[in-house]
């Protein structure tokens, strides 16, 4: 495992050292509850969570845990189309500064593409199959830069070159089926970061790629991150990739935080069980290969009903462990164990520790 | 390129080719084998034996049924000649034959009913696809509220209610109750602009408000699609006005299915509108095709019939190269 966490330096920015004491995105308490004809689909209820710029963060879950819609929520991308398939979005969202689930949706449009951006999971589909990949490129520059054609062309030939497209100039006029998968995600990445933007949301961005393509691209983001000194959220399932690229992670079960804290700490030292279920589920090369994998038992809860006490109560193979009382129906909350390192769990922190260096970890 | 547009202008020649082949077969040869005449369809119920044998002889119906479609082919190309022994009257090339019943030329009464239909259908084309492509974005924009519902009922209506009852319903409200129109037949756009342009809007109309309701609904649908596409959540994540993304990005992808439609919709269109001629007293092509049929006048509705198909094909063909235009994907090989 110690490969695997990366041991470089968190980035600091140049100019003007540690800034004041907020953070510069700041997620509290942020509910998305999608309204449907069988009810109340509450995606993400209650996620707290802050980001420093040049640093890396790592949200990691399941399918339907409520990853990509807190991406989408913080992007404010719920608040546009059609109006009746909206969701209500409550809590905070402050970026450097500035609450975006108060602000006007304007304003937000604004910020989206430009102080924020996202790179998506399939680039294949997230462009527009009938624009040239440097229309594309040129269309987010100017929607957010007063210049002419001419300029913002000249700077999507310097993203293109910049994420290590061959002949870039010439490359600038392909279409996006004319390019392979890893190409089309540089350019993809070409588009995102075209107007520098301080925060960069990448939700699942390597899942489509191929493996070789996969590292390519982590090291293309981690690059840029350091030339920009961006703040990057990691949206992923894949702990591999997390690991590589993530200074915090969190682990989202149900549409909440079950545990959160810096790489090493939650790779070294989880606290939680659905994070050691995670752990264990992961191909590691330096296991015996005849050893099965092992999967976290049943499947995620939905989401309208959500098990009163603890959501991951259903599936979890230490629900019967002793608790001192506190009964299924009681929520566990997310507590500071120490400096840094949060987890949601009724069982007490000793018997937890105890688990992971007896059970868990020696199987890993 | 070249090469993929001679290939298919000669799939063109053979569809037409193949068209001509079952028509003269339907309309020559079938009558000949159920024992029926053409020269009796030609000369009417009581002519001698001797008149008919003359009619035989100078359209040809003596020889054998594929000389006859050779020379028919060849008429449409360099022109025949009709030889009644006596006399030898030369039908110039495009000479699709002479009516039986009104002995005019053919390519004559088709080149004259042409503009009836071309006002027609293109006409109403332009309204359709307007009007169509319209109340269908904004019905996908505007889904599941009061409008969606509204536009959706009538495009139902449209789809439901046939020319001949909008044909009549039409001239009754706007006309006899409103007073906004006259009534009056088709007048010729040369002759007299405004005339034209007050004897075509009710047809127009009429014959737009069928195809427009199933544009609308084409629409809606494409467009509900379109916007839930991943490319649609990039533009937004761009920041781009929704304006923007509704225009540049998602209209774009919805109108090629549309243009698919159109070309066909048009096409099929220009041979004829039958029902909308029919209900409004129009000559076009349509109603001559429906009294040739009515009548037995076999080198009518060949020619109607294969210049109709001229019109199917070649639509087809425009569509298609539009779509390699349209879509950067579609490679035309």
């Amino acid at each position: 495992m110690t490969k695997t966490v990366s041991d470089e330096p968190a980035f600091v920015p140049e100019q003007g050292g540690p800034r004041d004491a907020a953070p510069f995105l700041s997620v509290r308490d942020l509910r998305v509850h999608f309204p449907t004809d069988d009810g109340l689909v509450k995606s993400v209820d209650g996620l707290s969570f802050d980001l420093e710029r040049g640093k890396t963060l790592g949200i990691v879950g399941e399918s339907g845990s409520g990853k990509s819609v807190t991406s989408l929520a913080i992007m404010g991308l719920h608040r546009t189309g059609n109006a009746r398939s909206r969701p209500h979005i409550s809590g905070e969202v402050v970026l450097d500064g500035e609450d975006l689930v108060a602000a006007d949706a304007d304003r937000v449009r604004r910020l989206r593409g430009r102080k924020m951006a996202m790179v998506f999971q399939d680039p294949l589909s997230a462009m527009h199959p009938y624009y040239s990949v440097g229309k594309q490129i040129v269309e987010a520059y100017r929607t957010h830069h007063d210049v002419d054609k001419k300029t913002a062309r000249t700077r999507a030939v310097e993203m293109l070159d910049r994420v290590g497209i061959p002949e870039p100039h010439r490359r600038v006029d392909a279409y996006p089926h004319e390019f392979s998968g890893g190409m089309r995600q540089r350019a993809m990445i070409a588009m995102a970061l075209v107007n520098n933007p301080e925060l960069l949301i990448a939700d699942e961005p390597t899942t489509a790629l191929d493996v070789t393509v996969q590292a390519q691209i982590l090291d293309l983001i981690r690059d840029l991150q350091k030339e920009f000194g961006s703040a990057v959220i990691m949206i992923t399932h894949d702990l591999g990739v997390v690991a590589e690229m993530a200074d915090d992670i969190l682990v989202m079960y149900g549409g909440r935080c079950v545990e959160r804290g810096t790489a090493e700490k939650v790779f070294y030292g989880p606290r939680h069980p659905y994070t050691w279920g995670l752990l264990g589920s992961m191909p590691r090369i330096d296991r015996d290969q005849t050893e099965r994998l092992i999967p976290v038992k049943g499947s995620p809860p939905s989401l309208i009903n959500i098990p009163s006490g603890c959501a991951f109560n259903p599936r979890c193979p230490y629900a019967d462990v002793p608790k001192g009382g506190i009964t299924r129906t009681q929520r566990p909350e997310l507590t500071e164990d120490d400096s840094r390192h949060w987890s949601a769990c009724h069982m007490s922190q000793e018997e937890r520790t105890r688990i992971w260096t007896e059970e868990i970890a020696p199987k890993l | 390129m070249l090469v993929y547009l001679i290939r298919r202008l000669f799939n063109v020649a053979a569809t037409l080719l193949v068209v001509s082949a079952v028509t003269f077969g339907i309309f020559f040869a079938v009558p000949k084998l159920t024992g029926s005449d053409p020269a009796l369809m030609y000369a009417g119920r009581e002519t001698s034996e001797t008149a008919l044998q003359g009619i035989r002889v100078k359209m040809g119906f003596d020889k054998p049924i594929s000389e006859q479609y050779w020379v028919f082919l060849k008429g449409i190309f360099v022109g025949r000649d009709y030889d009644a022994g006596t006399e030898v009257t030369h039908c110039a090339a495009p000479c699709f034959g002479y009516s039986f019943k009104s002995e005019a030329p053919v390519w004559q009464t088709m080149l004259d009913r042409m503009p009836v239909t071309l006002s027609l259908a293109l006409g109403a084309a332009v309204i359709w696809v307007l009007a169509g492509v319209a109340t269908g974005v904004v019905s996908a924009l505007k889904r599941r509220t009061a409008i969606d519902r509204t536009v959706m009922v009538g495009a139902l209506a449209g789809v439901s209610l046939p020319i001949f009852f909008t044909g009549m319903v039409a001239p009754a409200v706007f006309v006899y109750s409103l007073g906004w129109l006259d009534v009056s037949n088709y007048k010729p756009l040369t002759e007299d602009p405004l005339a034209w342009l007050n004897s075509m809007i009710l047809p127009w109309v009429t014959l737009a408000f069928l195809f427009a309701a199933t544009y609308a609904r084409i629409t809606r649908a494409t467009m509900l699609e379109v916007l839930g596409e991943d490319y649609i959540r990039t533009a937004r994540a761009k920041g781009l006005k929704e304006g923007v993304v509704i225009r540049k990005h998602a209209l774009r992808s919805t109108l090629t299915p549309i243009v698919t439609m159109f070309g066909l919709d048009l096409g099929g269109l220009l041979g004829g509108a039958v029902l909308t001629e029919t209900t409004f007293n129009f000559q076009g092509l349509g109603t001559a095709a429906v009294a040739a049929i009515g009548q037995g006048d076999l080198p009518v509705i060949m020619g109607v019939t294969l210049l109709a198909a001229l019109f199917v094909v070649m639509a087809n063909l425009i569509v298609d190269l539009l779509y390699a235009v349209i879509d950067p994907r579609v490679r035309l090989t």
